[in-house]
């Protein structure tokens, strides 16, 4: 009576084989939501008709026997399960599970994992029902209760069982089945609550799980084990011996022998594989026999792949493979057999021509792994050219993107400039989704393996031309960049955009990047007549019209800067920025970039504006921020090419902002440091939000990009380390960092010692630093001062303690601390961390001491509303002198005695230093004597003078900075009052930033 | 709809599709997994192995979802929506494996029902991909014959069968001997207390 279900002949037939069995009303729903010609509304309005007959049934005056209740669950499931919203019934739910009657408790149950969530109220009730059911020592309803922890695993449910369910999985009456459930039951709430789940007596027991007869047991109880070894690898590496031993076992054994667990001729994959991925979490055994067993084993599973199939099913095929894929990865994983490897790889050379599209795709990306071996990566490249042809002709896209990331993983100094040729082809056929990414793939290749930087060059503008669209910031950033830094290849970048801006329709990108290079370099090629500065500037400014601001305003840098380079264009350029489309521009930025440039072409002497428009000073170098957004677009696993070589890396986000800011103001002629200013800025790899409007003209070169937003870290900076320099600033299972530093002047040092807490070694262990957040922190500089590239050791051995320096420059005030990232790899897990540094403002404080009238005198003199800063505070510890005084001292000021006249006053005084300028802050704390006093947390005056310093010069941060502090204070309890006053005294007139402080 | 599921098990066929050769009249069954990352504080980082698994219509109808990771209903429905989308979009041919967001989709189409489970990104692909074969055979052997309209009707058996083979994302018991003999144990527990029928076709006696 069932058929093929294509139209409505077939619908009436099957119709009346399911009235006789199915609910008519439900039927009918269900038919009217498949076939789409009944409308929508009319199956709302049907299935609103219902849930209120329901909803009347629960409501109604007589209590629902159970089977009615179950009933009526079943129907709002089954409406759920339609795709509408069910908000009641819950309840009901609740209630069938303490029923007696098997069914009624399984609907309860199966109601509950589908449709709560973590309903707090609830979860109690439904707690008391599952520890009934837990204790009936009845199998069927143990493992019913089992399921539902398992289905819903909220954190309340592991309060209540994570105590109860190992007793239940190692008790030695347990049921099999039970033991099964409870072991994938607690694996479920360690994942979600491991400070709940204790480990300790029972850790033994569970391992010698892997010995279990039943292989059901076996299979549950891995999942279990192998989650908890990758978190405390120590503890349960036992498992190991045991492990190999059950693997070569099933490995040696006949197809037949497991029964059951084999799958279509395969002997228990699902446990094979599970296995292999127990064993990854270790690090090849020590015990010359386990190893030697191993490697039989995995030579075994490689054996058998060669061997001709026991069926023609593809299910067969597919579990043999998963086990070969699973040996593989663990092969990759100890990377420390030569002969295992290139086995490995010439196996997955056949699956690359596999006429099976899930082999060719899990080739690929096993192969990508192994490229990154030092003992594969030349067996691998023997197969670019089968690469290059999938990524040609695959038909699908996630089969290119493999095959585009593996040539990205083989890619060396020998087949670069085949690869990067064979991705540029590619890309200008590639899907919109992975073109980004390509493009940066493309660009850090270029970069990396650039040999002469005029292929660099070219690749890069190609990849503007190709893909324009696509080129996020940060490339274009680096061309210009690495320009810059390079002689040899200026010239040659000025021809090549030059002749790249001639075609009639180019990329905005391309007009940045022409128009950066010909304002620092056009001179090197205005010698040929066709490309004199005056055809230049032509070609520059035929493009001006279809940019858009921030282009319009690079480009009206590049102008002046052609008036340097060139005054016999200086008459036609002041023409155009004299023009009213220019100097009344109803952009605020463009107009005031036409009308400055104007006036400092008119008044500045040859000299100053030879000064003032010198050539940009060559980039600080550090890593390739193109990389870093690759990793952070890509997950950091999946980058596998490290630049080497320090000398290529530059920062490059700040490059254009390097173009504004030499075009109106920089005024050092030395070849000064003050070129960090802005390099610096380059230390946050992305940008934060765009600048508002009419703050600096630097900020507007950095634009809001495409650029997400930093990965910024979830806590503060910690309290703790406000007032006191030294400390444990970060401990968990497996590190410990603790922090030395000093501070004088504007400068500080900061030592961080990582301690491997275990007894397992780190791998790729790397710490970065980073500035987030807004422009104004970004001036904060961090070099980690030991090498470029790899600040630390990239192996940490167990129980080791690694050091790494890093200098501090305080540039001008900020507000977000520094984020130091560690990545390394423990037991094959990745751990990532970020923590703030505790580096804050106040760490730049000197203390000044005056006496009582020069403070007074002072005091008034900080008059204006905006160089004053008021917080109130309520108490939040027990007011104790000392404690406050040790506060105030700690955050580096001088605390004045005998200044104030009423004794309960304390007073400080002090000045930040920061590179640009000092900041003078006088401060008084009045305690209010009714309310309980007591000390500020350190941190609001911390607060406090960030914002100070950021109000004194940005009004913009002003603006930020109640919001900021809001959480600290509170207006209406008036407990703690603190008074701040500053006068900011900048050191260099010249600096962008002077004319807007005080 | 109703097509049986089953033929598309027994029959041996070269590629595993076998729509192409029962022609476009025949529907299938999708199912997908997924697993994800959990945070938890800013240390660590546990796998979930399975994220959730989704069996949906060729029509995109969803017919039954599991979700192994806390999501809220607006999460999960914008996640199976999108899903949904993604997998009904690609053609027949296509790799069965498919990055999605930080996940790894993988799935296959049975009759008119896909079959499709998100893996975290370490994981192994095709022992998922026999995952939902073996669940598939589960659901074959205890419907008989099983088609979509089975698993609407009786979307509590499905579930019941799902939580013993694969519990909290993870596989439990992967002989199908011990999965169904559980079951049938449920069954006849149900059976002491009533006769056995599906529990809707209870609401289609009132």
């Amino acid at each position: 009576s069932r058929a093929g279900f294509t139209g409505p002949e077939n619908l009436s037939r099957v119709n009346l084989v399911l009235v006789k069995h199915y609910s008519q009303t439900l039927y009918t729903l269900y038919i009217r939501s498949v076939y789409h010609n009944l409308s929508k509304e009319a199956e709302i309005k049907r299935i609103n008709k219902e849930l209120a007959n329901i909803r009347s049934k629960f409501k109604g005056d007589k209590a629902l026997d159970g089977y009615s209740k179950k009933k009526y669950v079943c129907k709002l499931l089954f409406i759920f399960l339609l795709g509408h919203d069910i908000d009641f019934g819950h309840m009901e739910a609740v209630n069938l599970l303490s029923s007696n009657k098997y069914t009624e408790k399984q609907i309860g149950y199966l109601f509950i994992s589908v449709l709560v969530n973590s309903n707090s109220e609830l979860i109690r009730l439904i707690n008391n029902a599952i520890k009934n059911d837990l204790s009936s020592r009845n199998p069927t309803f143990m493992c019913l209760a089992l399921h539902c922890i398992a289905n819903v695993g909220s954190r309340e449910m592991a309060e209540a069982f994570a105590g109860e369910i190992p007793r239940i999985l190692v008790a030695g009456d347990t049921m099999d089945s039970v033991k099964q459930s409870a072991a994938l039951c607690l694996l479920r709430l360690y994942k979600a609550s491991p400070d709940l789940v204790l480990m300790g007596e029972w850790t033994s027991r569970v391992v010698h799980l892997l010995n279990d007869q039943h292989m059901g047991v076996v299979t549950a109880a891995i999942s279990l084990i192998t989650c908890l070894s990758s978190k405390n690898p120590d503890e349960f590496k036992t498992c190991v011996s045991l492990a190999v031993s059950r693997l070569s076992r099933i490995v040696s054994s006949a197809s037949t022998d497991l029964q059951d667990y084999t799958y279509y001729f395969v002997p228990a994959p699902w446990l094979s594989c599970k296995l292999l991925r127990l064993l990854q979490c270790y690090p090849p055994p020590e015990d010359g026999a386990v190893k030697g067993r191993l490697v039989e084993c995995l030579e075994t599973i490689l054996n058998k792949a060669q061997e001709p199939p026991k069926s023609k099913k593809v299910q067969h095929s597919n579990a043999k493979n998963a086990i070969l894929f699973e040996a593989i990865s663990l092969i990759i994983h100890y990377d420390s057999e030569p002969n295992l490897l290139v086995r490995a790889c010439n196996q997955l050379g056949q699956f690359l021509q596999h006429r099976e599209t899930n082999l060719r795709y899990l080739a690929l990306e096993s192969m990508c792994t192994l490229a990154s071996s030092e003992f594969s990566h030349e067996a691998v490249k023997t197969h670019i050219e089968t690469v290059i042809n999938a990524l040609k002709t695959e038909r699908d896209v996630s089969v290119r993107q493999r095959a585009a990331d593996l040539l990205y993983a083989m890619c060396d100094r020998s087949n670069a400039k085949q690869i990067v040729a064979e991705m540029l082809s590619y890309l200008e056929t590639a899907d919109y989704s992975i073109r980004e990414e390509m493009v940066l793939k493309v660009a850090i290749l270029a970069e990396k393996y650039a040999v002469d930087y005029s292929w660099y060059v070219d690749t890069i503008l190609n990849l503007i031309r190709i893909a324009g669209d696509y080129v996020s910031e940060e490339v274009w950033y680096r061309v210009i960049q690495i320009v810059i830094n390079r002689d040899d290849v200026q010239g040659y970048a000025a021809k090549t955009v030059f002749e790249a801006l001639q075609a009639p329709a180019c990329h905005e990108n391309m007009v940045k990047v022409g128009g950066y290079i010909l304002g620092e370099f056009g001179n090197l090629i205005a010698g040929d007549p066709r490309s004199s500065p005056l055809v230049q500037f032509n070609l520059l400014h035929s493009k001006f019209h279809l940019c858009s601001v921030p282009t319009r305003a690079l480009l009206l840098s590049a102008y002046i800067k052609f008036i340097n380079l060139f005054p016999e264009t200086k008459a036609t350029i002041q023409e155009v920025l004299r023009s009213d489309s220019q100097i009344r521009n109803s952009d605020v930025e463009l107009q005031q970039r036409a009308v400055e440039y104007l006036k400092l072409s008119s008044i500045a002497s040859t000299d100053v504006l030879a000064t003032v428009l010198e050539e940009m000073p060559p980039f600080p170098e550090r890593e390739s921020s193109i990389l870093a957004k690759l990793k952070k677009k890509k997950g950091p696993g999946a980058v596998s090419v490290e630049l080497e070589d320090g000398k290529e890396r530059g920062e490059l986000n700040g490059g254009a902002d390097r173009g504004g800011e030499a075009a109106i103001a920089a005024s050092n002629s030395t070849p000064s440091p003050s070129s960090d200013l802005l390099g610096l800025r380059s230390a946050a790899p992305v940008g934060g939000p765009a600048p508002s409007a009419g703050s600096l003209l630097v900020d507007v070169f950095s634009e809001a990009g495409s650029a997400p937003p930093s990965a910024a870290s979830e806590d503060p900076a910690p309290p703790l380390f406000v007032c006191k320099n030294n400390g444990v600033l970060f401990e968990n299972q497996l590190l410990q960092i603790g922090i030395k530093s000093e501070y004088r002047q504007n400068l500080g040092r900061m030592y961080l010692f990582y301690g491997n807490k275990t007894s397992v070694q780190f791998v790729s262990f790397t710490t970065t630093v980073s500035c987030p957040g807004e422009l104004q922190s970004h001036i904060l500089k961090c070099i980690p001062s030991l090498t470029h590239t790899k600040p630390v050791e990239p192996l940490v051995e167990g129980g080791a303690q690694v050091q790494q320096v890093i200098n501090i420059e305080c540039l001008t005030d900020f507000v977000d601390a520094p984020l130091l990232n560690i990545k390394f790899r423990y037991g094959g897990a990745l751990q990532n961390i970020t923590l703030k540094l505790p580096v804050t403002i106040n760490k730049f404080f000197q203390p000044t001491e005056m006496a009582a009238a020069d403070f007074f005198q002072r005091w008034k003199q900080l008059s204006q509303p905006q160089q004053e800063a008021q917080k109130i505070f309520k108490a939040s510890h027990g007011m104790d002198t000392e404690v406050l005084k040790a506060k105030l001292l700690g955050l580096g000021t001088a605390l004045l005695e005998n200044v104030d006249p009423n004794p309960e006053n304390y007073v400080c005084a002090g000045v930040i230093q920061t590179k640009i300028q000092q900041v003078g802050c006088l401060l008084r704390l009045e305690p209010n004597a009714q309310a309980q006093v007591a000390p500020p947390p350190p941190p609001t005056h911390t607060h406090t003078h960030t914002h100070l310093c950021a109000h004194a010069l940005d009004s913009h941060t002003a603006s930020v900075c109640p919001s900021l502090c809001g959480s600290h204070c509170i207006t209406h309890c008036t407990h703690l009052h603190v008074i701040t006053r500053y006068c900011i005294y900048v050191k260099d007139p010249h600096r962008v930033g002077s004319s807007k402080s005080h | 709809m109703c097509q049986p599921i089953k033929k598309y098990l027994t029959a041996s066929l070269p590629n595993a599709h076998p729509l192409h050769t029962y022609g476009s009249v025949r529907k299938r069954v999708k199912c997908s997994f997924i697993y994800t990352y959990i945070h938890i504080g800013s240390e660590s980082t546990i796998k979930i192995k399975m994220q959730f698994m989704l069996l949906f219509s060729r029509q995109g109808k969803l017919r039954l979802q599991k979700w192994y990771v806390p999501l809220s209903d607006k999460e999960r429905k914008k996640i199976s929506r999108d899903l949904v989308q993604t997998i009904l979009a690609r053609k027949p041919k296509m790799c069965s494996f498919l990055e999605w967001r930080d996940l790894k989709i993988v799935y296959k189409r049975y009759a008119s029902l896909y079959f499709c489970c998100a893996v975290e990104d370490q994981d192994n692909e095709l022992i998922t991909l026999e995952i939902i074969h073996r669940y598939v055979e589960l659901l074959d052997k205890y419907f008989g014959s099983v088609c979509e309209l089975d698993i609407i009707f009786n979307f509590e058996k499905a579930y019941f069968i799902l939580d013993e083979f694969l519990l909290g994302g993870e596989a439990q018991e992967t002989s199908k001997k011990n999965v169904l003999k559980a079951i049938e144990q449920a069954d006849l527990l149900q059976e002491e207390a009533e006769a056995p029928r599906s529990v809707l076709e209870e609401i289609g006696l009132t």
